[in-house]
């Protein structure tokens, strides 16, 4: 475990450095620190996509329309209304969770394709509120002069550097709650609903409560992500809260990796490295892409970190395996491992 | 009696998978419920267990009304259970299954988790010393890095029955614990059973394989079409005329044949 854990470890703090200095690196091309920016307000929702999908298994086609109830809220509210950054950004993470939670409350009452197609429906809905009640979301106009944050002390968000570094604390945040998750007896409640809902019930775990407590966190990041996006991309219009934002979120996710806590930054960020780099391409781009999408789904069906994560394992194993057994196959399926378990007890 | 079992009854549309049927499990004891296939064992054990809501009936445990309660609910009273085709979370390690069972009965939130709060970390060491106690004793403590879908499928039963005690059961019923398994393994299964029974579990189970029940059971509920046709001890099922006819059909004799010729054979019986 402990090996494991610091390739692992070492693999975050990598991404972890990169991220951190990148506007150090990009100082002169304002540019990719915007492409960065936006990245990482998308990763944010992904990590609330992983929640829902990748813990407790549930094809959510939501997400795209709680990331743009998260933009609208404050994007309206900054600027209609003339809230400040820090009420609205507060608003928006509590109505994404309110919405999230009245939405599970009939959403979680089916399963699986039909869980997908009723959220789908769901975003669906949110689109055209967004898109259609022209009074209040003023439509395809558009929401100019999104508010960025206030300035705290001698810090100047108006400097896309200083916006980038509170993404990342958000950024963070998101991945740290995911990494808890991942090993903590709430996840592995999660976990279990995913793999099996009567096995699930059967050691006395309440179902229909732990997926309402994952949606409704689920659509809350979703939410928070929304809400950075507007405020960094300052002029908002109702495509961010479309079906095709809901299936981007979903590809980075799975080109990722579900259920990994490296997962949604790493597949966001390489995703859109991928768009920008086929940018000239415009239309066509999927056309490329889609192949290398394809060929992720089949030969990597946990996505890039799942499927280190696993190779990782498989290393750890052979080391562990090797010095016992000289002469025997070097079948790592084998049972007994006595080497291995000593070094996991702790 | 830790449990009894009422009139239960189960409508499928007009078919009666179970008919009022009344039985005890009593505490420190063995219970076997046995029959042709389709008789409703699997309904029963779904009935008790809240998978299904009964039509009629009640089921009482430790002296509480638990009828139509939902599974989890079950699950938190004290009766676990295991699956006819092994439930495992497959693409889990054997210790993160078992550690699956101790995590359904804790009590720390997400709060807890992320900060790290002493209720948390006493909690996760807790559970993971039990797991390791439960696999010890169940003897797959050598598999518990494997992942579960790669391991033999006696090491998978026994991981199932692991992770069922994790949750601290008072009342473990086990769905046809020995299908799919040698005479050997059945047989080294049976003192599994035993053995969990001295740590004071009192055990349900379905099972096909008389010479595992026959020498296991305290006592045997026999069903034929959702209706009991027998219970009591071992000898009197096994010489009841209505057990016997139930599973070899009228006209057979030959109860020392019963051992084994019981086993998938129903003639004439339809389902």
């Amino acid at each position: 475990m402990k090996l494991t854990f610091s390739i692992r470890g070492v693999g975050a703090l990598l991404v972890a450095a990169a991220l951190l200095f990148a506007p150090l690196i990009l100082a002169e091309q304002n540019y990719l620190l915007r492409v960065l920016i936006t990245g990482i307000t998308y990763a944010i929702a992904v990590y609330g996509l992983n929640i829902i999908l990748g813990f407790t298994g549930q094809l959510s086609l939501a997400h795209g329309g709680f990331f743009g109830i998260g933009v609208y809220t404050m994007g309206l509210l900054t600027t209609d209304y003339d809230w400040s950054f820090w009420g609205a950004l507060l608003a928006a993470i509590v109505l994404t969770t309110v919405v999230g939670f009245l939405a599970g409350l009939l959403a979680l009452r089916t399963r699986e394709a039909y869980f997908a197609v009723f959220t789908m429906a769901l975003g669906l809905i949110i689109y055209m509120i967004i898109s259609r009640w022209e009074d209040v979301t003023h439509a395809y106009s558009g929401v100019l002069g999104v508010k960025l944050p206030e300035n705290i002390g001698p810090l100047d968000f108006s400097e896309p550097a200083t916006y980038y570094y509170l993404l990342l604390v958000f950024l963070a945040a998101a991945a740290y709650v995911t990494y808890t998750l991942r090993v903590s007896n709430v996840g592995r409640r999660l976990l279990a609903i995913r793999t099996s809902e009567d096995l699930a019930s059967s050691i006395g775990i309440n179902v229909g409560l732990n997926k309402q407590l994952a949606f409704t966190a689920s659509a809350g990041f979703a939410g928070l992500g929304g809400a950075l996006f507007a405020s960094a991309e300052g002029f908002i219009g109702p495509n961010s809260s479309s079906i095709d934002l809901t299936f981007e979120l979903l590809m980075f996710l799975l080109v990722g990796g579900v259920a990994t806590v490296m997962g949604p930054i790493v597949g966001t960020l390489l995703v859109l490295a991928l768009f920008e780099a086929f940018q000239d391409f415009q239309a066509y781009r999927f056309i490329l892409l889609g192949p290398v999408i394809i060929a992720l789904v089949i030969y990597a069906p946990q996505g890039l970190i799942g499927r280190l994560n696993e190779l990782t394992l498989r290393w750890k194993r052979r080391r562990a395996a090797a010095p016992k057994t000289p002469a025997g196959p070097p079948d790592s399926d084998s049972p007994a491992d006595p080497n291995d378990e000593k070094a996991e007890v702790r | 009696m830790l449990m009894q079992v009422r009139g239960l009854s189960k409508t499928f549309g007009g078919l009666h998978a179970v008919e009022d049927v009344s039985f005890d499990i009593a505490e420190g004891e063995i219970t076997a419920i046995i029959g042709p296939n389709g008789a409703g064992k699997s309904t029963l054990f779904n009935l008790i267990t809240g998978f299904y809501r009964p039509t009629a009936g009640s089921v009482t445990f430790k002296a509480k009304d638990i009828t139509g309660h939902p599974a989890h609910r079950t699950a938190q009273a004290g009766v676990a259970r295991t699956f006819q085709t092994t439930k495992l979370f497959e693409h889990s390690s054997i210790a993160e299954n078992v550690l699956a069972g101790c995590a359904a009965g804790s009590r720390s939130t997400l709060i807890d988790a992320v900060f790290r709060t002493p209720r948390h970390r006493r909690e996760e060491k807790a559970s993971m010393d039990k797991t390791l106690e439960l696999l010890e004793f169940t003897g797959i403590l050598e598999f518990k890095d494997e992942i579960a879908a790669n391991v033999p499928h006696e090491v998978q039963k026994r991981a199932a029955v692991a992770l069922a005690l994790a949750t601290e059961p008072e009342l473990l019923l086990l769905d046809e614990p020995a299908a799919g398994i040698t005479e050997d393994e059945t047989a080294r299964f049976g003192q599994l059973i035993r053995q969990i029974v001295a740590r004071g579990v009192t055990v349900g189970l379905v099972e096909h394989k008389m010479s595992l029940i026959m020498s296991l059971a305290d006592s045997i509920l026999v069903l034929d079409q959702g209706r009991r046709i027998a219970w009591g001890t071992p000898e009197e099922v096994r010489s009841d005329p209505r057990v016997i006819e139930a599973y070899l059909g009228a006209g057979s004799q030959g109860s020392t044949s019963q051992e084994d010729g019981i086993q998938e054979r129903t003639p004439g019986q339809g389902a």
